[in-house]
């Protein structure tokens, strides 16, 4: 019994440790580089953390082009070649994402804009009353 | 009644970014080899692995590849449709067998019938990657130049053969 859920341990915890490492460096190029791309099967992952058949590919390709002397910029390159920007956590600063990059800021500025305006409109000093007005105002106070 | 309008404005702007943005799907990512080359690859054929095939073989007329899989029940889905396109000879119809094992793929095509000029056998998905392919089944439309001219993502059904698919295809034959 004890024996028999040892091995099941074993084997629910062998996936989790890791390979033998032959290059640190390039597993951690790998990584890097797998966090920077987006799994087109379950769209909201990384590469690094889906474990979708196509994103395993693709990783195992992206550490095979490194060891074949490829660059970060390369595989990158690679990859768009491929799939599109779509595959880039961080979109490129190009023509067709220039609201996505500016908009918030183009935002942020209208909204200071409109701020200054409303706080300066209310410091605006009230008039100063006419003689009539006071004495009015007196009679109403008393 | 003038101090409304503004929030008015800012909520009609936001329910036609919404009514656009929701309408699209997400799983159909605009592949960027529209207009490019098809990527080229040489795989042994399904039924022959002696024999191999090249897209090159292809070049002067308009073809179709169709990346499908045993283990895809949506292939099986739109199975129909890639039928009927292949029996309408509107162009031929080639199959890429997607990181399948030929002991799977063989019965498949046998029980379900095989619509295919004939397929070509990507085992690793290598050239599958090279096509930017990420669910299956896609299917491609290439011209008689080679060039990529169209990619669909998901199952094809009958309405999108026959509105886009065959029409497009028509057109790629009568160009010169």
């Amino acid at each position: 019994m004890r024996a028999s859920l040892a091995l099941w341990l074993v084997l629910c915890l062998a996936p989790l440790a890791p390979r033998a490492a032959e290059d640190p460096a390039l597993d951690k190029r790998v990584a890097g580089l797998a966090h920077e791309l987006r799994c087109l099967v379950c769209q909201n992952q990384t590469l690094a953390d889906s474990n979708a058949p196509l994103a395993v590919d693709l990783r195992n390709q992206i550490r095979e082009q490194l060891k074949g002397g490829a660059s970060e910029r390369e595989v990158i390159d690679f990859m768009v070649a491929r799939y599109g920007d779509f595959v880039l956590y961080r979109p490129p600063f190009k023509a067709s994402t220039l609201a996505l990059w500016l908009g918030p800021f183009l935002l942020l500025a209208l909204g200071a804009l409109l701020l200054v305006r409303r706080l300066l409109r209310r410091r605006a000093p009230e008039p100063p009353l006419s003689e009539a007005e006071r004495a009015r105002a007196a009679k109403l106070l008393e | 009644m003038n101090r409304y309008l503004l929030p008015l404005g800012v909520f009609a702007v936001l329910v036609g970014f919404f009514f656009v943005g929701l309408n699209l799907n997400p799983r159909e990512v605009p592949s960027p080899l529209i207009g490019k080359p098809a990527p080229a690859f040489e795989l042994p054929l399904l039924h022959a692995p002696e024999k191999t095939f090249s897209q090159k073989e292809m070049l002067g007329k308009p073809w179709v590849l169709n990346v499908w899989a045993s283990w895809c029940p949506p292939c099986l889905v739109e199975h129909p449709v890639v039928t009927a396109l292949a029996k309408s000879g509107v162009a031929p119809v080639v199959g890429l067998n997607y990181k399948d094992a030929r002991e799977d793929a063989l019965p498949w095509l046998k029980r379900n019938g095989d619509p295919f000029q004939f397929s070509v056998y990507d085992a690793a998905g290598r050239i599958a990657i090279d096509y930017g392919v990420y669910g299956v089944p896609e299917t491609y439309v290439i011209d008689r130049r080679g060039l990529i001219r169209y990619k669909h993502i998901g199952p094809l059904t009958p309405e999108f053969a026959r509105d886009k698919l065959t029409p497009l295809l028509q057109e790629l034959n009568r160009a010169g």
